[in-house]
């Protein structure tokens, strides 16, 4: 593993630009900067093609001998099937309205990393193999010829793109660059080019139902332990089901959730929140991934993780689903699912037992994401709230990329963390919602051997907490989605020490008066909480 | 990657993970830990034997949250914190003692 730079090291950042064209700068791998090469085993449990060992730093990436083949045909199937990409092929005009909005330009000051530059990179190839102008005028048309460095090239700033779709919230065309970086990997992907923090989940997932490869034993044994806490600290035991058929609800969660800190008080606040309606819903042993690591390598690959959700639904016979605090998950639900595996006419549109709300906008998908149910829930006064059991906590809330510019969540958990929370404060206004900074290491990218990238990628996010830190004294940065969980302790620790990260429904779970609950007197964590003030008074 | 010891070689992860689990031993432990800078004493034997013997029933690396209390239950209180365990391990338990108990590092949103 690189050595990592100081902050002081790091925020110096060289934003100058090489005298030779861009076309002319072969890609340089600099260590911390990119992710281990995807394990055999890992691609051939899905069958995915050129499955060998192979090292990002070694010369020889053992291509097949027709790669150069391979991704042309591969290319043009894929501007034949998908209008988006030809389009986003042919239309961009290179006004460079997108050029600062990326957290990883900005982050590292790689002219490659303007999402302009990095659609060029294929673009180029388009123009010289699919255009009249670039076959007969090559370079002079902006064409280049597909070479072993190109396609390195590729790999290299396809994997330093966060699929966060930022940059398309500015540009005029409306180009999203998330499906140029999702087309770049799925083409990789043909030649064996993935990478292991990728490529290891989605096998997983394959095989054992999530990413981490939890066996329903080691679920039922993670929840037993929560379980237990839950009891420690409220004196409820709260009794979750799994593979429960006949249940009203499917329960659907990133499995980072029941494994990983702080995903796991998130994961508690779940059950007891629901414990607490009295909801009748299951867990799933089999769908127990919200997740998909799929669409990290391609359309097909995310299609075939989906369906076990609708699966399982079917197998249990629930009526609708209720999905976690994941971020990419939604995307996909959101945009993907029902034209995949829809449609879901064995489900019924969700109505929340408790409130009788029917929620239309998931008529199709019957899915519906808990921070809609639980803001519902709020809303009509159905939750005994005590917010001041979060009155040490001074909080600010991180949209995350995909549930705010993938399916517009924005006032929800704003307003449930408003309910359970006396002190929130938002980040600058060009940071948060539609216009939010990913964390850096969304897309499969928060490896650990990439941590010089992630801190670069997210230090724009961090930076916006810094603001309110300074001038809020923020020590709290709520989110919905287990990759924040996962990858944002490390930037804050880095970048902003003092800011904790928390999932809302831990929150939720702090200030949630329980019926039959003792006497809280430690937080989801464990800790002690802050005596009151004026409790000495009394 | 992969290093040799006592006439044998043995495959790694480009971040000195073991690729074979099977492959792992005492002798293979205790290099992997000097690569690491850790002592191997009978209080880091009993972190590393514990995420063995869990591991073989479940597959994967115990939650830290399992990880503290088993070791509350099996060696005392003062033994069941994440403290201690970064004591041993100024990597982290998860990271630095998963490795020299050769254990897969858990990948995914964690």
């Amino acid at each position: 593993m690189a050595k990592k730079p100081t902050p002081e090291e790091l925020s110096k950042i060289n934003y100058s630009l090489p005298y030779t064209g861009w076309m002319y700068n072969p890609v340089e791998f600099k260590d911390g900067m990119f992710c281990n090469a995807s394990k055999p085993e890992s691609l051939n449990t899905v069958d995915f093609p050129n499955a060998r060992k192979w090292s990002v730093k070694d010369e020889d990436w053992n291509l097949p001998e027709n790669w150069k083949e391979i991704v042309l045909e591969a290319m043009k199937e894929r501007l034949e099937k998908y209008r988006s990409f030809r389009l986003f092929m042919d239309i961009c005009v290179r006004c460079g309205a997108c050029a600062d909005k990326c957290h990883f330009f900005l982050g590292t000051g790689d002219p490659k990393n303007m999402p302009v530059l990095r659609a060029e990179l294929i673009r180029s190839v388009y123009r010289r193999y699919f255009t009249k102008s670039g076959q007969m005028l090559g370079n002079l048309a902006g064409g280049r010829e597909l070479t072993l460095d190109v396609l390195k090239e590729w790999w290299y700033y396809f994997y330093q793109c966060s699929e966060c779709r930022r940059c398309s919230v500015f540009c005029p065309y409306g180009i999203d660059q998330a499906e140029i970086t999702m087309i770049g990997r799925e083409i990789l992907n043909l030649l064996g080019l993935n990478i292991e923090w990728i490529a290891g989940p989605v096998a997983n997932c394959f095989m054992k139902g999530n990413h981490l490869g939890l066996e329903p034993h080691t679920i039922k044994s993670n929840f037993e332990f929560m379980i237990d806490d839950i009891e420690e600290i409220t004196g409820v035991k709260v009794d979750p089901s799994f593979n429960r058929k006949g249940a009203e609800v499917l329960f659907v969660a990133p499995s980072g959730d029941m494994f990983g800190d702080p995903g796991t008080y998130t994961c508690m606040g779940y059950m007891m929140l629901f414990h607490e309606i009295g909801l009748d819903y299951t867990w799933s042993t089999y769908a127990s991934e919200g997740g998909n690591f799929g669409f990290f390598t391609s359309n097909e690959m995310a299609k075939r993780l989906n369906s076990k959700i609708y699966a399982e639904a079917q197998r249990l016979g629930v009526k609708w689903i209720i999905g976690g605090e994941c971020g990419h998950m939604w995307r996909v639900m959101h945009q993907y699912m029902d034209t995949w595996n829809g449609p879901a006419d064995f489900l019924e549109v969700p109505v929340s037992p408790i409130t009788g709300t029917k929620f239309e906008n998931a008529g199709s998908t019957k899915m519906i994401h808990i921070a809609e149910f639980t803001a519902d829930l709020i809303k009509h006064g159905k939750l005994n709230l005590d917010p001041s059991r979060n009155d040490h906590l001074k909080v600010t809330f991180h949209d995350s990329c995909n549930t705010s510019r993938g399916m517009g969540i924005l006032d929800e958990p704003r307003y449930v963390i408003k309910n359970v929370c006396n002190n929130f404060h938002e980040m600058p206004e060009d940071t948060i919602r539609e216009k939010t900074f990913c964390c850096g290491s969304g897309s499969g990218l928060n490896a650990s051997e990439n941590m010089e990238l992630r801190l670069r990628g997210g230090f724009p996010r961090a930076n916006a907490v810094k603001h309110v830190q300074q001038h809020h004294g923020v020590n709290m940065l709520a989110n919905i989605c287990a990759i924040d969980r996962a990858a944002l302790p490390p930037l804050m620790n880095y970048w902003v020490p003092g800011v904790d990260v928390a999932g809302m429904h831990e929150l939720v779970a702090n200030a949630l008066v329980m019926k039959g609950e003792k006497e809280r007197t430690q937080d989801m964590r464990l800790e002690d909480l802050p005596e009151k003030e004026g409790a000495e008074d009394v | 990657m992969s290093f040799e010891l006592n006439g044998k070689s043995y495959e790694t992860d480009d971040d000195g993970y073991l690729i074979n689990l099977e492959d792992w031993n005492e002798d293979v432990a205790k290099y992997i830990a000097q690569q690491e800078g850790v002592e191997m004493t009978d209080a880091h034997w009993e972190v590393v034997n514990f995420l063995r013997d869990y591991y073989s029933e479940y597959k994967i690396a115990p939650m830290i949250k399992i990880l503290i209390k088993e070791m509350k239950k099996m060696f005392g209180p003062e033994k069941g914190s994440n403290a201690y365990l970064y004591q041993l391990y100024p990597a982290g338990p998860a990271l630095q003692a998963c490795k020299i108990a050769g254990l897969p590092k858990p990948t995914g949103c964690v």
